[in-house]
C-alpha cells in the first residue's frame, strides 16, 4: 500500500463522519426552507420570517450586550491574569476552564436557584432586612446567564494572545518613552486584537443561537430566536424551523467573516 | 564626580536566583564615547546594559546619569534609548509607524513627526520604505529600522545590545562601519555590547572585557590587546600564548627554560607571572640562532599567513609566520624584547593559552556554540 494511499484511508473515517452530522442536515435544513410540507417548492416559509423580525432583532441586541460585557470584563482580568507568577497562572486557567467541563443545562439551572422569588439571593436580601427582588424573567438574568456561560471562551484566546506577545516589545515601548498605560494602549492592546476578536466571535455566535438561557432564567417572557426555533420544530413546523435556523446561521457566518475581515492584518491569532 | 562623564556605576551587584550576575562593577562612561562590553555569554555585559536602560534594578550600587543617582527613575524616563538583539521591532506598525512610535509618545505634532521620521530614514539610507511592514524587510533593514527608531527620541546615550550578531559577515562589516559613523555624525554616546572580540576592537574607543560578573579589564582596543591584565583577556582578545614565567628583575623574565630581555617592571624579585606571546611576534629562525628550540606538530594556510603549532618542551605555542614551515621541522625561535608582556598571576592562570588541544574544527566548533549561546 503506498503512503498517500495510506493517508487517504485515514481520513475517511473523518470525512464520513462530516458528510453525516454536518453537510447532510444541511441539506435537509435547506430543503425544508424551501419546502411546503407536501414536497412542493415555496418562498412561504422565507416570507414569514418577516413576522418574527423583532425576535431576531431582540436577539441580536441581547448577544451584543452580553458579548461586550463579556469583552469588558474579561480584557482587564486576562491582562492582569498574566502579570502574577506562572504557578498561579496555571491554577487562575484552570479556574477558568472549570465550568466549561459543566453542562450548560446544570450551570443555567442552577442560577434559577439562586435567582428565584424563594431564591439565595432573595433569602439573603430577606435576612439583611431587604424587600425580595424579581429576577427571573427580566433581560438582565438573560444576559447574565449569557455572561456566565461564555465568559471563559472570552477570557481565554484573550489570555492566550497577551501572553504569547514577546516581553521585548514592552521593554521597547517603555524604552521609547510609553508608561504603563502608553504601553497598554499602543502595544498590548493592538497585538492581542485577533485573540479579542476570535473572543467575541466565540461569545457572539453561542449567545444569538441559545434557547435554554432564555427559557429558564427569561421565565419565558423574553423569546429569542434560539426559542422560536425550539417551538416550531416541538409544534412540529420544520419549514418555518429550518428557514430561520438558515438565516441564524447566514447572520453567524456573516460576522465571522466581518471579524476576520478586521484581523486580517494579524498574523498568528486564534481564528475560528 | 566628573562632569565628563554621562553615566557612572558604582560598586553594582546583582544576583538571581542566588547567583551573582554582577559583581561589585564600578564604571565611568565619558560623554560622547564610543564604549564597548566585551565578554563570553553569561559574563553580565547584558545585565549590565539593562541596568543603565532601565528593566532592571541593581541589587546594590548607584546607576549615576548625569550626576543624578537614577536607580529609582523607570526605563520611560530615562533619556536612553535601546537597539534590541533581535530589534524588537513592534509588528503591527509600519516602517514610519515604527520609527515614529517615541515621537507620538512625547505628543509631537504631525509634521515635526513626519519630518523627524525622514530625516532618520535618510540617516539609515532607507528612504522609501516608510509603508512597508516589518516582516517583509531582511534582516539588514530591520536593523536600521531599529537604529532609526531609536535615535529619533535624541537619546544621550544610546544602548545596542548586540545589535549585528544576526546579521551576515558581510553585511555586519558594513554596519560596523556605518554604526561608527553615525555615532560620530550625531555626537552621542554608544554603548555597545558583543562577544565579537574583532567588532569590539575596530569599533570602540574603550572596551570592557568582562568575565563572570566581574570587569577583567578596562582599555583602548590597543590596551586591552597590548597589555592584557590576566590570562582570561589575552586569550580572549585574539590568539596568545600564556607561560609560566619568572621575573628574575625588572626587565628580565625566565620561560620555557630561557631568559629574555622584556620591558616590563615593578614586579618582586623572583615572582612567579604569566608570560604572554602574540603568534604573530615570534620569529623563526634557524635552530643555532633562537632563544628556544622546538618542533613543529602542525601546519595550517589561512592565506595571509601559516598558522603552526611549535612543540617547545611538551608546552604547544602557535606561531604565525609567512613562510612555509613542515610538520616534524626543528625551528629556532626569536622574541623581541617588546613582544613579551608580563602579567600577574591571576584565578586564570594556567587555564589558557596552551594550544595542545588545538585544532581548526574545534575551534570553529567554539565559536558556533558560542554564536548559538547567545
Amino acid at each position: 500500500m503506498n503512503t498517500t494511499f495510506g493517508k487517504r484511508l485515514l481520513n475517511v473515517p473523518c470525512l464520513v463522519w462530516s458528510s453525516i452530522f454536518i453537510i447532510v442536515p444541511l441539506f435537509i435544513v435547506l430543503y425544508y426552507t424551501f419546502s411546503d410540507g407536501k414536497g412542493g417548492f415555496t418562498l412561504d416559509n422565507i416570507y414569514e420570517l418577516g413576522l418574527y423580525k423583532d425576535v431576531f432583532i431582540t436577539s441580536i441586541i441581547y448577544a451584543l450586550v452580553a458579548t461586550f460585557i463579556c469583552l469588558i470584563l474579561s480584557y482587564p482580568f486576562a491582562y492582569f491574569l498574566t502579570k502574577i507568577s506562572p504557578n498561579s497562572q496555571k491554577m487562575m486557567v484552570l479556574l477558568v476552564m472549570l465550568p466549561m467541563w459543566m453542562n450548560l443545562l446544570i450551570k443555567t439551572y442552577s442560577w434559577t436557584v439562586i435567582l428565584d422569588n424563594n431564591g439565595v439571593l432573595n433569602r439573603i436580601l430577606n435576612m439583611l432586612g431587604f424587600d425580595s427582588v424579581k429576577f427571573m424573567g427580566t433581560p438582565g438574568a438573560v444576559i447574565l446567564g449569557m455572561v456566565y456561560d461564555f465568559i471563559p471562551y472570552m477570557i481565554l484566546p484573550i489570555y492566550t494572545t497577551i501572553s504569547k506577545i514577546d516581553k521585548s516589545y514592552l521593554e521597547a515601548a517603555a524604552d521609547l518613552g510609553s508608561n504603563s498605560f502608553s504601553k497598554i494602549k499602543r502595544v498590548v492592546l493592538p497585538l492581542s486584537l485577533p485573540g479579542v476578536l476570535s473572543g467575541i466571535t466565540m461569545v457572539f455566535v453561542p449567545s444569538i443561537s441559545t434557547f435554554y438561557i432564555s427559557q429558564k432564567l427569561g421565565n419565558g417572557m423574553i423569546l429569542l430566536a434560539g426559542d422560536i426555533i425550539e417551538t416550531q420544530f416541538k409544534i412540529p413546523n420544520y419549514p418555518l424551523g429550518a428557514s430561520m435556523s438558515l438565516v441564524l446561521m447566514i447572520f453567524i457566518i456573516i460576522s465571522i467573516a466581518v471579524m476576520n475581515k478586521f484581523g486580517d492584518n494579524d498574523k498568528g491569532g486564534i481564528m475560528i | 564626580m566628573n562632569k565628563e562623564n554621562i553615566v557612572e556605576l558604582k560598586n553594582i551587584s546583582v544576583s538571581f536566583d542566588g547567583e551573582k550576575i554582577l559583581d561589585s562593577i564600578n564604571l565611568d562612561i565619558k560623554d560622547k564615547e564610543f564604549i564597548t562590553f566585551l565578554g563570553p555569554s553569561g559574563c553580565g555585559k547584558t545585565t549590565t546594559l539593562r541596568l543603565i536602560a532601565g528593566f532592571l534594578e541593581p541589587d546594590e550600587g548607584e546607576i549615576i546619569f548625569e550626576n543624578k543617582k537614577i536607580n529609582d527613575v523607570p526605563a520611560y524616563k530615562r533619556q536612553v534609548n535601546t537597539i534590541f538583539q533581535r530589534y524588537a521591532l513592534f509588528p503591527h506598525l509600519n516602517v514610519y509607524e515604527n520609527i515614529a512610535f517615541g515621537l507620538r509618545v512625547k505628543k509631537l505634532k504631525e509634521k515635526e513627526i513626519s519630518q523627524k521620521v525622514e530625516e532618520m530614514l535618510k540617516l539609515v539610507n532607507l528612504t522609501g520604505l516608510e509603508k512597508r511592514s516589518i516582516s517583509t524587510l531582511s534582516g539588514g533593514q530591520q536593523q536600521r529600522v531599529a537604529i532609526a527608531r531609536a535615535i529619533a527620541n535624541h537619546p544621550k546615550v544610546l544602548l545596542l545590545d548586540e545589535p549585528l550578531a544576526a546579521l551576515d559577515l558581510k553585511l555586519r562589516k558594513d554596519m560596523q562601519k556605518e554604526l561608527k559613523n553615525i555615532q560620530q555624525q550625531l555626537g552621542i554616546t554608544f554603548i555597545f555590547v558583543t562577544h565579537d572580540q574583532e567588532e569590539a576592537l575596530t569599533m570602540s574607543d574603550r572596551v570592557i572585557v568582562m568575565d563572570n560578573g566581574k570587569i577583567q579589564q578596562i582599555g583602548t582596543p590597543q590596551d586591552i590587546y597590548n597589555e592584557p591584565e590576566n590570562a582570561f583577556v589575552a586569550d580572549f582578545i585574539g590568539e596568545s600564548n600564556i607561560v609560566d614565567g619568572k621575573m628574575l628583575k625588572d626587565f628580565y623574565v625566565e620561560f620555557s627554560g630561557s631568559r629574555f630581555d622584556c620591558l616590563d617592571k615593578g614586579f618582586e624579585k623572583n615572582e612567579l607571572v604569566d608570560v604572554v606571546v602574540r603568534p604573530e611576534d615570534v620569529d623563526i629562525v634557524p635552530v643555532g640562532q633562537g632563544q628556544l628550540v622546538g618542533v613543529v606538530t602542525s601546519v595550517a594556510f589561512l592565506g595571509v599567513h601559516y598558522e603552526i603549532i611549535v612543540d617547545i618542551g611538551g608546552f604547544k605555542w602557535m606561531i604565525q609566520t609567512t613562510d612555509e614551515h613542515f610538520v616534524d621541522d626543528k625551528v629556532g625561535l626569536y622574541i623581541e624584547p617588546d613582544a613579551i608582556h608580563i602579567m600577574k598571576k591571576s584565578e586564570y592562570s594556567g587555564l589558557y593559552g596552551d594550544y595542545s588541544t588545538f585544532s581548526e574544527e574545534m575551534y570553529e566548533m567554539n565559536e558556533m556554540a558560542e554564536e548559538n549561546a547567545e
